[in-house]
C-alpha cells in the first residue's frame, strides 16, 4: 500500500473505512487518560489551577502550524505531483486548521485573564497567531469564491506554499515589532523546563490531540470525495435533462 | 530584453492614459489621509505623532486597491494569453508588469508623500524619512501584492478576495516601514537596522512575487 495506491478514491473509501473507528477510539482513550492526568497534575506553585489551561492550549497551538506544514505539503502534492487526493487533503485541514487556531486564541485569553489581568495583549506569540488564524479565514475564503474545485484547489496550493514562506518571515517582524514596542512583556511561556508532572501529561495530551486532527482530517477527506461525487451527479443529471 | 522593455513601456502607458486610472491611487491617498484628522482630531502634536503610521496605511491601501488593474485588463483584452504563450519567461513578463505597474501607481504615491507630510505637520527630516521608507517599501507591497492579483484574475474574483489574502502578507512591509520611520524621526533605535531589513524584504518579494505570480498565470488560466 503506498501514496500511488491511495490516489483511486475508491480505495483510500474502504481503507479508511477499516481504519477510521480504530483511529476514534484510539484518539477518545488518550484524550480520556489525557485529561485525568491533566486533572490530577499538581497546582502550579504561582498560576494555581490555571496551570492546567495548558494542556488544552499547547496541543492546540502546536496543531495550528502542524496543519499548515500538511497543508503545504498537500500543496506540493497538487502542484508537483499531481496527485488526486491532495487537493482533497488540503481542502479538508483548512478548517480543522482554522479550528485549532482558534481554539489556541480562545484558551490562550482564557488563561491569560487570570494570569495578566487581561484577555488580549498584544504579545508577540498572541498577534502571530491571530495573524496565522486570518491567514486561515482568507484560505477558506478563497477556496469557497470558487465553484470549481481543482481551478480553487491549484490557487489555494500557492496561497498555502506563499504563506509557508511568508509565515516565518512574519513571525520574526512581529517579534521584533513586539521588542520594540513593549520591551517588559508580561510573561514568557516555556522559559523554565516543565516539571515531569506537567510534561507527562502534556505530552499525553499531545499525542491525543494528533490523533484527533487525523481522524477529523481523514474523515472531512472522506466527506469531501463523497461531497464531489455528489456534484458530479447532479452535474450530470443536470446535463441530461438539458438535452 | 526587447520585449520586457516594451512591454513596460506599454502598461506605462496605458495605465497614465485616459481610462488606466494609476493616479486615482494617488487622490485615494489624499483622501485617506485627510480623513484621519476628522476621525483623530485636529491636534497637530498627535497627528505628528501618528503621522508616519497614517501614510503608511494610506499607500498600503492605495496600492491596494490598484492592484487589481494589474492583470484584470489584459485579462479582460486578451493580451494576457499573449504573454503566457510567448516566448519570454513568464516570470520575467511579470516582473516587468509589475515594475511598470509600479512606477505608474506606486511611485506618485511616494511623489505625494511630502505634500500630505505637510498637512500631518511632520517637520522635513520626518517627511524623507517617510519618503524613503516608502521608496524603498511599496515595490514590496506592489510585488507580494501581484501574487494575490494573479490568484484573483485566475479565479475571476477581485475586490475584497484580493485585499483579505493580500493584506496579511503586508504586514512585515508595514511594520518595518514604520518602525524605520518612527526610528528616524523620534529614535531611540538607530534608522539602519529597520531600514535594511525593509530593503530586505522587498529584495524577498523581488523573488517570490514574479514565481508566485507566473506559477498561478500557468496553473490557472485555461
Amino acid at each position: 500500500m503506498t501514496l500511488l495506491d491511495l490516489a483511486n478514491p475508491t480505495k483510500f473509501l474502504s481503507l479508511t473505512a477499516r481504519v477510521l473507528p480504530w483511529l476514534a477510539g484510539a484518539t477518545a482513550i488518550l484524550l480520556l487518560i489525557g485529561l485525568y492526568q491533566s486533572a490530577m497534575a499538581p497546582d502550579d506553585y504561582q498560576q494555581r489551577a490555571t496551570v492546567k489551561i495548558m494542556f488544552i492550549h499547547v496541543p492546540n497551538a502546536w496543531l495550528s502550524m502542524f496543519v499548515w506544514g500538511v497543508m503545504s505539503l498537500s500543496a506540493l502534492g497538487t502542484l508537483v505531483w499531481r496527485h488526486p487526493l491532495a487537493d482533497v487533503a488540503a481542502k479538508a485541514a483548512a478548517p480543522i486548521g482554522a479550528a485549532f487556531t482558534f481554539l489556541a486564541l480562545v484558551t490562550g485569553s482564557l488563561w491569560g485573564k487570570p494570569m495578566w489581568g487581561t484577555y488580549w495583549e498584544w504579545d508577540a506569540r498572541l498577534t502571530s497567531v491571530l495573524i496565522l488564524f486570518l491567514m486561515y479565514l482568507g484560505l477558506i475564503a478563497l477556496w469557497r469564491a470558487v465553484d470549481d474545485p481543482s481551478r480553487a484547489a491549484r490557487a489555494a496550493a500557492i496561497l498555502t506554499l506563499v504563506g509557508a514562506i511568508n509565515l516565518p518571515i512574519i513571525k520574526f517582524s512581529v517579534d521584533w515589532w513586539n521588542t520594540l514596542h513593549q520591551p517588559a512583556s508580561v510573561m514568557r511561556m516555556g522559559g523554565p523546563s516543565l516539571d515531569k508532572a506537567f510534561l507527562i501529561p502534556l505530552l499525553v495530551m499531545a499525542l491525543g490531540f494528533s490523533l484527533l486532527f487525523v481522524t477529523l482530517h481523514l474523515a472531512a477527506m472522506r466527506n469531501e470525495i463523497l461531497r464531489r461525487r455528489v456534484r458530479a451527479l447532479q452535474m450530470m443529471q443536470a446535463s441530461q435533462q438539458a438535452a | 530584453m526587447i520585449a520586457l522593455a516594451a512591454l513596460i513601456r506599454r502598461d506605462i502607458r496605458i495605465a497614465l492614459r485616459v481610462g488606466g486610472g494609476a493616479l486615482i491611487g494617488v487622490l485615494f491617498f489624499l483622501t485617506v489621509t485627510v480623513l484621519m484628522p476628522f476621525a483623530i482630531g485636529p491636534d497637530l502634536a498627535l497627528l505628528t505623532r501618528l503621522g508616519p503610521a497614517i501614510l503608511w496605511l494610506g499607500a498600503l491601501l492605495a496600492s491596494l486597491l490598484t492592484l487589481d488593474r494589474l492583470f484584470t485588463s489584459d485579462h479582460d483584452d486578451g493580451s494576457l494569453d499573449l504573454i503566457v504563450m510567448g516566448r519570454t519567461p513568464l516570470e520575467l513578463a511579470c516582473a516587468a508588469k509589475a515594475l511598470a505597474h509600479w512606477l505608474a501607481a506606486g511611485l506618485p504615491l511616494v511623489i505625494a508623500t511630502p505634500v500630505l507630510g505637510l498637512l500631518l505637520n511632520l517637520d522635513a527630516a520626518a517627511t524623507a524619512a517617510v519618503a524613503l521608507t516608502l521608496l524603498v517599501g511599496t515595490p514590496a507591497l506592489t510585488f507580494t501584492g501581484m501574487i494575490g492579483a494573479a490568484l484573483a484574475v485566475t479565479l475571476h474574483r477581485g475586490g475584497l478576495l484580493l485585499a483579505v489574502l493580500v493584506l496579511p502578507l503586508s504586514i512585515p512591509v508595514l511594520i518595518f516601514g514604520v518602525a524605520a520611520s518612527q526610528a528616524a524621526i523620534s529614535g531611540p533605535l538607530s534608522f539602519g537596522t529597520p531600514f535594511s531589513i525593509l530593503c530586505a524584504l522587498s529584495l524577498v518579494s523581488f523573488v517570490i512575487g514574479p514565481f508566485a505570480a507566473a506559477a498561478s498565470l500557468r496553473h490557472g488560466l485555461d
